[in-house]
């Protein structure tokens, strides 16, 4: 069985943009750039971390979703993030995925 | 069609500046989002997945080619160039930055639109036949009186912070195209031995976790009295209606649990108190309201020659006109149904490309009005029969000449787990694959008459419960699964479907569903015996058998 890990993720606040909590607090456009926690103790300090955020009003809906690691990037348990991370699974000229998908065009 | 006076614009204008302020100071933190959430919920600003979601009212459905224009325009230059109609007959854009909000309210403004009790647990936007006004079995055009409603209804001191929401549906024909048995409250016209207009009231019907079916609460009921008894079911329901808990708290678990004989009584009771008040509709006003619907200038005398020469000549254009032309009160018109299906496309999706050719073709040939239906198609409601040749010429140069309406994938779907923070399964890419099953136009004509509805989770946004054949998206164990349901319908035979057993994984329910649909064709009695008719006739047995096999 495959070692869950957590992500803590957001909205941001002005635009709903869909945030991962990434390294030294700041908040990344993709879940590749999120911080991956192995154990409680840095699930505590990243979820402390984005109340702070909240009370900041950077971002809202904050939550700690479970994922597991694949190759060199994680894949979260549950369709929803799966959803969250990518865009519309019908459109993939949508969301992050459009993102990426530009990007590598271009590349 | 309905154009604000000074109070309307007032109001709307008042309404942005306040919202408008609220949204700055919520950026730069001087609201928290506590504080912030019921404010953006009653301006119809929602937090979704991927984004913001706006939902903008459309009144009971009407629209013109100038607000559609403005439509297209907002999906262009503050989303991402495509819009969603929904079962509210509203649309909702999927991608708004809530900064940006402020400035789509005043751009909505300029041609008297907002968004105004789109949500939250107030009175929403009342719904009505989207062949208002058109229709030829119709007794009178519904719309006025939704009209009334909504100017009865908006910011309603009194009703403003209800149990929960609360929806009205209205129409104006016995056939019922507007799902009122499923609604809050249900009005239909009708008219009294005496020749008198007025209402059949239906209370207590609604979807999500708890389907019920709306009791009939009074049979006739004068029109100067709707809002007087509107409000006396109002103030019933805000005091009696359950605040503790919110899957307990619509108008149709009071009218369950108390029963409707003991709560009509208190409805008659408190509207006694109030009818000769001042919410006594005064008769002339109804009559001003009612010239904002008035028919357009038809001409009666106009000719279906054309009509009938192209339509034996262009057997595409025949098929479309035998299933999207609907009859018109008015000789040599008729009501146009744009699908918004196209095989294995998203259901009440529209580029603004989309938007902006239907905006032409309502200018050109419907007198610039249009409307958008509870089943997420749009409609062109007067246009001469001799121009419908034209119309379809126009809708198919714009991807809209799908010739679906009433079929098979004519399908209504709620946005689901791609898009939907409430939602547990995907229902978009379920209806994609079954358009697809069945998008073959001889295959679908012969199966005649059938009505779809997906919802991706248990609030029943895709009205699954009175599907024909309704689909349930659930989780269980981390995985999608569907549960079917057959035999509800919304129409005046109005009736919830029936589970018929345990539910299909993902890549199971289309084939499911498919071979509900073989068996129905194998058991009709006859070609014209619709799946509902025939459902109703042999029940679920064998439709029970051929899904799970005899027990």
């Amino acid at each position: 069985m495959k070692t869950i890990c957590k992500l803590v993720t957001a909205n941001r606040l002005a635009d709903g943009e869909v945030v991962w909590l990434g390294a030294h607090g700041a908040w990344v456009e993709t879940i590749d750039g999120a911080l991956v926690l192995e154990d409680a103790a840095a699930v505590e300090a990243a979820e402390a971390a984005a109340a702070r955020a909240v009370a900041a009003n950077e971002v809202v809906d904050v939550g700690t979703i479970d994922v597991t690691r694949q190759g060199s990037g994680v894949v979260p348990v549950r369709l929803r993030e799966r959803i969250r991370a990518a865009g519309p699974t019908f459109r993939t000229d949508l969301g992050k995925q459009a993102q990426a998908s530009r990007a590598s065009n271009a590349a | 069609m309905y154009r604000y006076d000074e109070f309307d614009q007032e109001f709307v204008d008042q309404r942005i500046a306040q919202f408008s302020d609220q949204v700055r100071r919520r950026l730069k933190g001087e609201l928290n989002e506590d504080q912030f959430k019921p404010l953006r919920l009653m301006n119809g600003v929602y937090l979704q997945l991927h984004a913001y979601m706006l939902r903008v009212c459309v009144p009971y459905g009407t629209l013109n080619s100038r607000q559609m224009r403005k439509l297209a325009h907002i999906a262009r230059t503050y989303d991402r160039g495509y819009g969603h109609f929904t079962t509210r007959q509203n649309i909702q854009f999927n991608w708004p930055k809530l900064s940006d909000v402020p400035a789509i309210l005043k751009e909505l403004a300029e041609v008297e639109m907002h968004a105004i009790q789109t949500s939250g647990n107030c009175i929403r936007n009342t719904t009505a036949d989207h062949l208002a006004g058109a229709a030829d079995d119709e007794i009178a055009d519904p719309r006025p009186y939704a009209e009334i409603i909504r100017q009865w209804s908006s910011l309603h001191p009194e009703f403003t912070f209800l149990p929960r929401k609360f929806k009205f549906a209205i129409t104006g024909a016995p056939h019922d195209r507007a799902a009122i048995q499923v609604h809050d409250i249900g009005m239909q016209i009708v008219r009294s031995e005496a020749g008198d207009l007025g209402f059949k009231v239906y209370v207590g019907g609604g979807q999500g976790r708890t389907p019920l079916v709306a009791k009939l609460v009074r049979d006739f009921l004068p029109e100067e009295d709707l809002i007087a008894y509107s409000e006396a079911i109002l103030r019933v329901y805000n005091r009696y209606g359950r605040r503790d808990n919110k899957y307990k708290a619509r108008i149709k678990i009071l009218v369950h649990e108390t029963g409707i004989d003991e709560l009509r009584g208190d409805i008659e009771a408190e509207f006694e108190k109030i009818r000769h008040g001042v919410l006594q509709l005064p008769a002339d006003e109804v009559r001003r309201i009612e010239t904002y619907f008035a028919l357009p200038p038809l001409d009666p005398a106009a000719t279906s020659a054309r009509f009938d020469a192209k339509s034996a000549g262009n057997p595409a254009f025949a098929a479309w006109a035998e299933r999207n032309v609907h009859p018109h009160k008015v000789t040599g018109h008729a009501s146009v149904t744009i699908s918004l299906k196209p095989i294995g496309g998203v259901p009440g999706d529209a580029s603004a490309e989309q938007m902006e050719a239907v905006a032409d073709i309502a200018e050109t040939f419907s007198f610039d009005e249009l409307r958008v239906s509870h089943e997420q198609n749009l409609i062109l409601p007067h246009v001469r029969l001799d121009d419908l040749d034209k119309v379809h010429d126009a809708l198919v140069a714009a991807d809209l000449a799908e010739g679906n309406a009433g079929l098979i994938t004519d399908i209504i779907a709620c946005p689901g787990l791609d898009y939907c923070a409430l939602a547990n399964a995907r229902s978009i890419p379920i209806a994609q694959e079954i358009s697809e099953r069945f998008g073959n136009a001889e295959r679908q004509r012969a199966i005649g008459d059938l009505k779809i509805k997906i919802s991706g989770c248990i609030n029943a946004c895709g009205h699954h419960h009175v599907g024909h054949i309704g689909i349930l998206g659930v989780e269980k164990k981390g995985e999608e699964l569907y549960q079917l349901t057959l035999g509800g319908s919304a129409d005046e035979t109005t009736s919830i479907g029936a589970i018929i057993g345990r539910g299909f994984a993902g890549d199971r329910i289309v084939d499911a569903v498919e071979t509900v649909v073989e068996t129905y064709l194998k058991l009709r009695a006859n070609d014209n015996e619709t799946f509902l008719a025939a459902y109703r006739r042999v029940g679920d047995a064998p439709f029970k058998e051929a899904l799970y096999g005899t027990a």
